[in-house]
């Protein structure tokens, strides 16, 4: 098919534009009703806000519908890197949105005089924490797991993204869940469930899209020129599959009103809580651990040019990944009310996912095979590489916390901040700098980025902060689990719990200074993006663009 | 090798794939969760259980609003030095009517499972007010803006209703009267008949007297404001179930 055929093709790019407008709409329209007829205060504010987003999509949707004439937007000839380009710069936005709001809220746990307000409740920790933690896993992460996604997808399949305008649906559709997420955060608006904070509608608005994310990804397989689905795909397939099963599971609830924005969740007490925590471990299972490591089975062997290490232990490690990691959840509840059959299940299971996480590690490090040297010289696979150091002792140290003995010392702790900081700033932060460090000079055709240098200067100031921030919290954690537990001479507690938060205090300090460091490396980051983009420096000039056809495959792995 | 031949079927075909990948992660989570749906010895039998009254219920959701599970677990884990501070080890009965749980992850502030009836209405309000005003060291946020704020009553009755649907044991008789039982709960004096009522009500579905607390909880008796409801939740945490009658080495019963 070539890119002139346009009028034979029209009504099948017209029909995408047709459905997503009349979707859009038909949900401004009930948007508009709950507006209307809200209930609370919080429905009207997140009614309005939502009608008033979807509106200003229908309308640059039809604005630029216009001026296409004969032109298809959607020309089968070229891969569609606009909107990764669009995901990239969302991702860089919430990532130092997500970074800045973790900063404030490790200050007011560091200086509580001087970050509280007594008359209003919106800045307080209780709201800004959610809004931290979303921000990064699903904002930021989100953005990096879809952008990269469409890129890898259209890449491996050697062609474009299928769905015409759905999959700016999913990019536009998720950002205005993050929107009202967000917002409803700062509003008190939560189901109060740990990572599955956001409301019902807010809910039934991400399964739409969510759908439309595995139609896209699955329409752009079934249409490909390669004959094996390549292994990243696997991996972003059982992202998009599993993260739907958990996301409508864990937010089955009642809403008081269909114009109000309080809702009930179906289950209650231990049925409840399990279900959140094996939705909660598999958020960390499926959307931060299966979704990067598809960007590391790309974007390593892509940068490094070598074939992945192994195909059959990517065979060996997806099945047995995806397969364990769901049990793992009860391991965040022992010694609760939770039956004990089913945490010492947890246990067995989160310890067996040990060999599968690392088999996922040696992988991707492996992949390295005579191309060491670049460990030196190129400071972005150093990132990447680092990114694995992370995720191999991350799931390392998460089989041990999940021995009911280990937990009983490091839960409710700071040890637990640690141990997902260390997972999520440095594998799933890590790997998500060096894949964009890798697709910025790609989608804007520049022969490099802006400035090496800088990127060093990233990855040290990052690393350090990483460290000072997860030394701080093991310190802080075991320590306090002690505190905990301890007993004086004479069989009283020894502590008062008030001691345990005060001797926290310079812990605190410490964690708030590596947030700091991270965050600058990433503001040095955003800032080398911007100049590489622009051209700048060592980005001067311009790489062609090659059509479809002429880009070569991956290596099929050996 | 056959297995590396068999699997390349599935890096053909996208929907067997999409299929086999639904069926390898549905195994854990239906073996761990729909057990606990009917195993009869999931929830413990004791006696004291009752539905949240209309007032707790709201300072319930207001705990939730705030984000109070952020850094306050209601889990007392049966260890020594847990059951020492906090006092008896958290049961599952105790949470059967809460949508949703609010066993929280971490504790950033003490256990807040037993809370109830450990310190006045006044340390509350105070310490809710500002913290620091009680507890010098705490890092935890001043809520002085729940004083002002007047509590929400339209709709209660609503809200029972959809907690019915999910299965609490409210009665026609409590979400009838939600509302008038709302404002008595905070008003002692007001109308004693009310009160009685609201009383009789919940005790009966607790099967136990005492389990139901009337109070001014914010020291104004002008306005119902969210402190009221929050505070009336807070002294209410873990004290409705009957210890003296739970046996807890009886072998349904042991962990």
């Amino acid at each position: 098919m070539s890119a002139n055929t346009t009028l034979n093709e029209r009504p099948g790019w017209g029909f995408s534009i047709g459905t997503v407008s009349l979707l859009v709409g038909a949900v401004a329209f009930g948007v508009l009703m709950i507006a209307a007829n809200a209930a609370d205060p919080m429905m009207a504010a997140h009614a309005w806000i939502f009608f008033f987003l979807a509106v200003t999509g229908l309308l640059v949707t039809g604005l630029w519908a216009g001026t296409l004439q004969k032109r298809n937007p959607f020309d089968p000839a070229f891969y569609e890197d606009t909107i990764v380009k669009f995901g990239v710069v969302a991702a860089m936005f919430w990532g130092i949105a997500g970074f800045l709001v973790g900063l404030i809220i490790a200050l007011q746990l560091t200086f509580p005089n001087l970050f509280y307000f007594p008359d209003f409740g919106w800045t307080n920790f209780g709201r800004l924490r959610p809004l931290h933690t979303s921000a990064v896993i699903f904002a930021f992460g989100g953005n990096v797991l879809i952008a990269t996604s469409f890129y890898v997808v259209q890449r491996t399949c050697r062609t474009r993204l299928a769905g015409g305008l759905w999959p700016w649906f999913v990019f536009w559709g998720y950002n205005l869940f993050i929107c009202i997420a967000g917002t409803g955060y700062l509003l008190g608006v939560t189901q109060s469930k740990e990572y599955a904070e956001p409301e019902w509608y807010a809910d039934l608005w991400l399964t739409i899209v969510w759908v439309a994310y595995l139609l896209v990804f699955l329409g752009t397989l079934w249409k490909r020129k390669e004959p094996h689905i390549y292994v990243a795909n696997w991996f972003y397939l059982s992202f998009i599959v599993t993260i739907a099963m958990l996301h409508i599971v864990n937010n089955l609830a009642i809403p008081v009103s269909l114009t109000g924005s309080k809702s009930y969740q179906l289950f209650a007490g231990v049925q409840d809580a399990l279900t959140q925590w094996w939705y909660g471990h598999n958020a960390v299972g499926f959307f931060l651990t299966t979704g990067f490591l598809a960007i590391m089975y790309y974007f390593i062997p892509k940068r490094v040019n070598r074939p992945v290490y192994s195909y059959r232990l990517s065979i060996v490690h997806f099945w047995s990944l995806i397969f364990i990691y769901i049990w793992a959840g009860p391991h965040h509840l022992h010694y609760t009310a939770l039956p004990q059959w089913a945490q010492t299940l947890g246990m067995v299971f989160s310890v067996m996912l040990w060999m599968p996480s690392w088999g996922g590690m040696i992988n991707g490090v492996m992949t390295l095979s005579g191309a060491w040297d670049k460990l030196r010289t190129d400071p972005v696979v150093r990132m990447m590489i680092v990114a694995l150091a992370f995720y191999g002792m991350s799931t390392f140290e998460g089989p041990l916390m999940s021995v009911r003995a280990v937990n009983s010392l490091s839960h409710y702790t700071e040890w637990g901040i640690a141990h997902v900081h260390s997972g999520s700033m440095g594998w799933v932060g890590f790997i998500s700098f060096g894949a964009i460090y890798c697709l910025v000079p790609w989608l804007w055709k520049r022969p490099a980025l802006y400035s090496k240098a800088l990127v060093e200067w990233h990855f040290w100031l990052a690393t350090l902060g990483i460290l000072f921030y997860i030394v701080a919290m093991y310190v802080a954690g075991i320590m306090e689990g002690f505190m905990w537990r301890a007993y004086n001479e004479f069989g009283f507690l020894e502590y008062a719990f008030i001691e345990t938060v005060k001797a926290k205090h310079i812990m605190y300090a410490v964690r708030a200074g590596g947030g700091t460091l991270f965050l600058l490396g990433a503001l040095l980051m955003a800032y080398n993006l911007v100049r590489t983009a622009l051209g700048h420096g060592e980005a001067r000039g311009d790489v062609e663009t090659t059509p479809i056809a002429h880009n070569p495959a991956l290596q099929p792995a050996e | 090798m056959a297995f590396m031949k068999r699997h390349e079927t599935l890096e053909r075909h996208s929907l067997l794939l999409t299929v086999g990948i639904l069926i390898v992660v549905a195994i854990g989570g239906l073996v761990e969760i729909a057990p606990l749906f009917y195993l009869d010895n999931t929830i413990e039998k004791v006696q004291g259980m009752r539905p949240y009254t209309p007032l707790e219920l709201k300072g319930r959701n207001i705990y939730i609003r705030e984000g109070c599970y952020v850094c306050h677990s209601q889990m007392v884990r049966p260890l020594r030095d847990e059951v020492e501070r906090y006092g008896h080890y958290s049961l599952a009965a105790e949470s059967m009517y809460d949508h949703p749980f609010q066993w929280g992850s971490k504790r950033t502030g003490p256990d807040l499972a037993r809370v109830g009836g450990k310190y006045s209405d006044e340390w509350h309000l105070d310490h809710l007010t500002e913290p620091k005003s009680v507890v010098p060291e705490s890092v935890m946020p001043p809520y002085a803006f729940l004083l002002t704020k007047k509590l929400r009553l339209d709709g209660i009755e609503d809200h029972l209703k959809t907690l019915r649907l999910a299965g609490v044991p409210y009665t026609d008789d409590m979400i009838a009267n939600a509302k008038a039982d709302l404002i008595a709960q905070a008003s002692p004096g007001a109308d004693y008949d009310t009160e009685d009522a609201l009383v009789a009500r919940y005790e009966a579905a607790s099967g136990r007297k005492g389990t139901v607390k009337i109070s001014d909880f914010d020291r104004n008796p002008a306005t119902i404001t969210e402190m009221d409801a929050l505070i009336a939740y807070l002294q209410m945490t873990g004290t409705l179930v009957d210890f003296s009658t739970y046996e807890a080495d009886d072998l349904n019963n042991r962990r």
